[in-house]
């Protein structure tokens, strides 16, 4: 037997079209996670979600604040992530609190 | 079949309804079902990606999706359509049209060119060759202590009959100037914005030279999917796939080292043997990502396989190394005390996957752990206890199967 779960995920638009002239067109499925509750979200919103989904953040793996200080570090100096400076303290502290391991001190 | 080995090794099936996962997912509003990949935050939900069958969904945006591990036991050669995914940046092509689609080859050459995939079709000599692509972090997921990144379990990898043409004869029809020292390789994703550094990669020229690296425009007699780099992509056998650049239009010969995020900050190991050092440490002695370790895998047990006691159990799975070939594949029944040697399947090539199989009979009732171990034609092997670096890259312990013996 051959499960074939994707079946349930027939709300999902999946297009490939080749059309006569050999273009190759395809229609990526929509995205639905969203970002966990929580004091300072929005940061996490308008700083995060440009440039990835959120599971590149609820993938990670049970992680103290000084892992997410070094992602939100990476994203701003490596990758150009627009976040202010003074706003990352706060966004660190929404990413450890709701997706690390809470209770991690500051440094 | 129950559900739990159709789908794999490793990962089992769960109806989020039922099980009341959907909470966990948090407002999928599509009632998908998932599969946990065995490590802690492991579950995942599987999706169907154009061209694709369900795949465990890592990431959305841009596309990252892994391999269900029961793919591996269906053949020697990965389906396009189960083929995993991984882009760096979200700003990926989602139409090409193939008549338009140009390859420049320019820099350090004597004769830069415009080529179009006809041109390269019929210009040059068509040549196939197996071989198995593998994600720098396929099984990170696994690594203790943890660490970031794509949190992947052992299905980012694939093998497939790639077809294309060589890189050495385009490199050498432009015409390669004397200070030539590394080709860069540049597809048509890029990132969301301007500031964030482009997905690009860097072959030494003498790697490039090898005549094993491929442009290829097929992959398993089809073109290739677009999420796996449609209409061209470089294919570098032996090689992890941070280097197989995905609707390659751009190749640059360079008179220096490329220096760019992607070569001279990310993808790197500790340049220690075995690419590890102490669990849990840092080092800045580093090297760029280079060649696979031999890696194997039982495909046809996963974990809480029952057997049955004094009958044969067929047991089968894959090895596969950095090009020098598998010489030998060995199976333990009982932890790794005693080692017995598997019989190789059909020889594709010494990029390839290499299929083992084994009739094992269990002497006695009990749980059981079974172990494979591959040896390569340097002597290569596998370590029993894992290695540990701060990236996640390369694992290749010796796998075990947890299995009950009844």
């Amino acid at each position: 037997m051959k499960t074939r779960p994707a079946l349930l995920l027939s709300t999902l638009a999946v297009l490939v079209t080749t059309a006569l002239a050999g273009e190759v067109t395809i229609q990526l499925p929509t995205e639905t996670a969203t970002l966990r509750p929580g004091k300072g979200v929005e940061l996490a919103q308008a700083n995060c979600f440009t440039c990835h989904s959120v599971d590149y953040i609820k993938t990670q793996p049970p992680m103290p604040r000084k892992f997410w200080e070094g992602e939100v570090k990476k994203m701003r100096e490596k990758y150009g992530a627009p976040t202010p400076e003074e706003a990352a303290p706060t966004l660190v502290d929404y990413l450890t609190s709701t997706y690390g391991i809470p209770n991690t001190k500051k440094p | 079949m129950h559900l739990r080995s159709s789908l794999g090794r490793r990962q089992f099936l769960r109806n989020a309804s039922l099980a009341g996962a959907a909470a966990l997912l948090g407002n999928r509003a599509f009632g998908a079902d998932t599969v946990t990949l065995p490590f802690a935050n492991g579950e995942r939900p599987l999706a169907t990606f154009p061209q694709k069958r369900p795949l465990i969904l890592q990431t959305s945006r841009p596309p990252q999706l892994e391999t269900p591990f029961s793919v591996f036991n269906e053949g020697i050669l990965t389906p396009n359509d189960a083929f995993f995914v991984r882009y760096h940046l979200a700003n990926i092509p989602t139409s090409i049209d193939p008549e338009k689609f140009r390859l420049e080859v320019k820099g350090r050459v004597k004769t830069p060119l415009t080529l179009s995939l006809e041109a390269l079709r019929h210009d040059f000599e068509n040549v196939e060759v197996v071989a198995v692509n593998q994600c720098s972090g396929n099984s990170r997921g696994f690594f203790v202590p943890r660490v970031g990144g794509g949190q992947s379990g052992n299905g980012a990898m694939g093998n497939a009959k790639w077809r294309g043409v060589r890189l050495k004869d385009v490199l050498e029809k432009a015409g390669l100037q004397a200070d030539a020292k590394q080709v860069t390789c540049n597809g048509l994703d890029g990132p969301v914005l301007p500031q964030t550094p482009d997905f690009v990669k860097a072959l030494d020229i003498d790697h490039a030279l090898d005549g094993d690296v491929m442009l290829a425009f097929e992959m398993n007699g089809a073109p290739l999917p677009m999420l796996n780099g449609f209409p061209l992509r470089l294919v570098v056998p032996g090689y992890y796939g941070t280097y197989w650049v995905k609707h390659l239009n751009e190749l640059t010969v360079i008179p220096d080292v490329l220096a760019n995020f992607w070569m001279a900050t990310g993808y790197r190991i500790p340049n220690t043997p075995g690419a590890c050092i102490e669990p849990g440490t840092t080092t800045k002695n580093t090297v760029p990502i280079n060649r696979f370790n031999v890696r194997s895998f039982i495909t046809s047990h996963a974990d809480g396989a029952q057997v049955t006691t004094k009958q044969v159990a067929h047991i089968r799975g894959i090895a596969f190394d950095g090009g020098s070939g598998i010489r030998e594949v060995l199976f333990s029944g009982d932890g790794g005390k005693s080692w017995q040697s598997a019989e190789l399947g059909d020889d594709l090539g010494r990029f390839s996957f290499r299929e083992w199989k084994l009739a094992y009979t269990p002497p006695q009732a009990g749980a059981a752990e079974w172990k494979c171990r591959a040896i390569n034609r340097v002597g290569q092997s596998q370590p029993m206890e894992a290695l540990w670096n701060p990236a996640g890259y390369m694992r290749n312990v010796v796998e075990t199967v947890k299995v009950t013996i009844a």
